[in-house]
């Protein structure tokens, strides 16, 4: 190995600083390992920041007939029962606590009248049950987050990548990273890593999500061998703005329809009668979805292809109090005042309910030594994820995550770096520079995006998703003769065509996965298959490494207890 | 089609220049998207930082014809498109390349903010009006524009002693915290720096989040140390109990 890498030690390493990666921070520092966080962008500007509406725990505040039973009733039934049931137990049983930790962190929820914090209602929750602040609760949540982890003594690495997982046999041993100001490599060298990476959204052309969003956690994990689950489930949020073209997929929080907002077709019908009558607004976000973009599709939709969303029949004062970015963002970017007529908004690309498949208890993977935990891991959330439920499964399996990966670190001995990991990694890397002639990764990472949204979109088939594992493959191919301009510093062409890598890899994953399944489910809707199979309730879609190539396998859903199984045949 | 000029700044600490880049317009276009249309079809290379798009982190920060603005939230249609919009990377910052600065400094910072401290005991109750006042300053993103147009740190570099109007806010949210037992008061004094402040509100006018941080923050903070190390009437007690200054 080039005795020239930069080299850092860590008993735990945290790839990814949003919710998830500094909850395990935190957590792992508590249990005195020396941790480092490793993240793309600076400190605090992690995709948590987005999040609008709020933190789903039964606490109680609002409904006092809310308990984590309920909770978790409607996490499984959210999930379509695809969940991995002992996460949903666990997340429903702790999200209260991690909540109050905040708030003794310093966070500061909105408040009831006798001064508790304040809970809202939410799609498929059937409490008021989402404690937040305003609408930008995940700015607050990564701020506190954020300081805490810093006093308490973490290192952090911004705006540093990952480019390699790197292992020692079978155990994960470190990683290979390039900072992306100077373009230098440096080598960490960890007994346990955990991967919170978030999501994948950026394959996908009208999305809400930020440059981040390449899957990079879920396919460095993959290449280091493991399992990889329910890929196919991708959230399609139903609420982004359409209009105008520059602010397309920009998301408007679901707080709008829980604060009482409603949706109209261009006809004036609150057509969410005719899909999910008892819930109307606040049904599950794949239902509202498929609701949204099947009324554009039947000729109702709006001018610019989407559906009216309207919250100006509450009074002005509070829909700036409750909504103010909204209420912004609207005014600044569409010329809409939202305090006096309708936003229009349609789906967006907006979160993966699949990812690295982990045990319930400790977020392991089956590599010994790498963790994983919220948006980049699998299993909480089943086939469609609830609001709410992503800023407490950061927590939850977050803290669970720094936990056990530090208990893991305890008993692991120093590891011992591969010098031919590493030398291959960094070929792989440098390699678009040295091509005379290529293509631009912008045109790749275009062209993939035009893929996945038109052929892996809100409504599938299997020729289009045959087509599409098709066009993937030519991407790949182009990929591999891409080329970069410019120099190693802070060059934005060469961090994409390595971004460009993981897309690929999990868009290809998730593709597999779609075509396998022959149902509709949750977020997964076929229009060859529009049904619910229950034998394919029964089965979650792995997809592993075998060789160089993808192969996808089943297995069983875990089995419930009958205690729990009672509770999910309770009516509410 | 329609279409606007961008003169943006590229090169590095040693050496630099605006170039002009010709970029297709398309409505409600924000100058964020211009600058990545750049990247997609003219300069790879260009860099600049960017999150969320939607003004809620605040990474974007540039001098957009000379204005610290967040790029995401600047409309094309708003600016004067006769003539060529220059970007600038923020001055107050070390540049590293294009629109990228060195804001490390910022990090520093906050590490000498003792955090919140929970008063012994205290009962997890809170009243709307007093977590009104401190949501306000919650609500910064750090997008440092504030910094980036505070003279003493941009005409200055003061950047020792002066913890700048970013760091204020996240003193007053700490300070006026309903439930918060700590005194931060000798360290806005002596690291912070406080007193070099004058009140000129320049960091007020550009907050992307329209935090009144002037009035809100600044002068009440500086009524604070006031009152802990130069109130007479204090003083007079402190001295005849023989207790120190805080």
């Amino acid at each position: 190995m080039n005795p020239e890498y930069e080299t850092h030690e860590h008993d735990v390493l945290i790839i990814g600083a949003g919710g998830a990666g500094l909850r395990a921070a935190i957590e792992a520092l508590a249990q005195g390992a020396r941790v480092g966080v490793v993240c793309k962008s600076l400190l605090g500007k992690a995709h948590t920041v987005m999040a609008e509406g709020g933190i789903a725990a039964a606490m109680c505040n609002v409904d006092q007939a809310d308990d984590w039973r309920t909770h978790f009733r409607d996490t499984m039934r959210g999930g379509k029962l695809l969940n991995n049931w002992r996460m949903a137990q666990l997340h429903a049983l702790e999200a209260p606590d991690r909540v109050r930790e905040l708030e003794q962190w310093g966070a500061l929820f909105d408040r009831t009248e006798s001064g508790e914090i304040l809970q809202r209602a939410f799609g498929g929750h059937t409490f008021k049950r989402l404690c937040h602040v305003g609408d930008r609760t995940g700015l607050e949540m990564i701020r506190t987050l954020q300081d805490r982890g810093v006093h308490q003594g973490i290192d952090v690495y911004m705006e540093c990548t990952v480019a390699r997982l790197l292992k020692y046999g079978d155990h994960i041993a470190g990683a290979f990273a390039y900072w992306r100001e100077q373009g230098r490599f440096v080598v960490f060298k960890a007994k346990a890593i955990i991967i919170a990476t978030g999501g994948i959204g950026k394959a996908w052309k009208i999305t809400s999500n930020s440059w981040e969003y390449t899957g990079d956690g879920m396919a460095l994990a993959y290449h280091a061998g493991a399992e990889l689950m329910d890929m196919e489930f991708v959230q399609f949020h139903p609420t982004g703005m359409v209009w105008p073209p520059g602010v397309q997929g920009i998301l408007v929080t679901e707080a709008v329809r829980g604060e009482g907002g409603t949706l109209r077709n261009k006809n004036g019908e609150r057509f969410m009668e005719r899909y999910d009558p008892k819930k109307m607004e606040l049904s599950t976000r794949d239902v509202v979805a498929r609701a949204i973009y099947t009324e554009v599709r039947e000729g109702r939709g709006t001018e610019h292809g989407g559906a009216f969303l309207d919250i100006s029949h509450k009074p002005a004062e509070y829909v700036k109090r409750k909504l103010p970015s909204m209420y912004h963002q609207f005014l600044e970017l569409a010329d809409v005042d939202i305090t006096k007529g309708p936003m229009e908004v349609g789906p967006t690309c907006h979160y993966v309910m699949g990812g690295i498949r982990v045990d319930a208890e400790t977020a392991q993977t089956s590599v010994p030594g790498l963790f994983a935990a919220g948006e980049a891991a699998a299993g909480l959330h089943g086939a469609n994820r609830l609001g709410g439920n992503s800023l407490s499964d950061l927590l939850v399996f977050g803290r669970r995550a720094g936990l056990a990966a530090a208990q893991h670190a305890k008993k692991t001995g120093t590891p011992t770096i591969d010098a031919g990991q590493v030398e291959q990694a960094e070929r792989e890397l440098l390699a678009p520079f040295d091509r005379a002639d290529g293509e631009s990764p912008y045109q790749i990472h275009h062209d993939l995006q035009d893929v996945m949204q038109t052929l892996v979109g809100i409504f599938r088939t299997e020729q289009d998703l045959r087509r599409a594992l098709t066009e993937i493959e030519k991407l790949r191919a182009r990929a591999a003769r891409m080329r970069v301009e410019g120099s190693r510093l802070f060059n934005p062409g060469w961090h994409l065509s390595r971004d460009i890598q993981c897309m690929l890899t999990v868009s290809e994953a998730c593709t597999h996965a779609a075509l396998a399944r022959r149902e509709s489910r949750g977020a997964h809707s076929r229009l060859d298959y529009p049904k619910l199979d229950d034998a394919w309730g029964r089965k979650n879609n792995i997809i592993v490494k075998k060789g160089d190539a993808m192969a996808l396998i089943e297995r069983p859903v875990v089995e419930m207890p009958d205690d729990l199984k009672q509770i999910l045949a309770e009516d509410t | 089609m329609a279409e606007a000029t961008l003169q943006v700044f590229r090169g590095g600490p040693e050496s630099g220049k605006p170039v002009d880049y010709r970029v297709p317009l398309v409505p409600g276009m924000v100058v964020l998207d211009a600058l990545h249309s750049i990247q997609s079809h003219q300069a790879p290379d260009l860099a600049v930082r960017w999150n969320c798009k939607a003004g809620k982190c605040g990474s974007c920060s540039a001098e957009v014809n000379g204005r610290p603005r967040l790029t995401c939230k600047t409309r094309m249609d708003s600016l004067p498109l006769d003539q060529p919009i220059t970007i600038f990377p923020m001055k107050a910052f070390p540049l590293i390349k294009d629109l990228v600065t060195n804001v490390s400094w910022n990090y520093k910072v906050n590490q000498k903010i003792p955090p919140f401290q929970p008063r012994p005991g205290v009962e997890w109750k809170m009243d709307q009006r007093d977590v009104d006042r401190v949501q306000e300053f919650r609500k910064c993103i750090e997008c440092f524009l504030c910094q980036n147009v505070c003279h003493v740190l941009r005409d200055h570099a003061r950047r020792e002693e002066f913890g700048g109007p970013r760091f204020f806010v996240r003193v007053a949210g700490l300070e006026m915290h309903p439930l918060d037992g700590a005194s931060r008061a000798r360290l806005l004094r002596d690291e912070l720096g406080i007193g070099l402040c004058n009140i000129t509100k320049c960091c007020t006018e550009v907050c992307p989040e329209d935090i009144h941080i002037t009035d809100n923050a600044i002068i009440p903070l500086k009524e604070r140390v006031v009152d802990e190390f130069y109130d007479p009437l204090l003083m007079l007690v402190r001295k005849i109990r023989g207790a120190k200054t805080a």
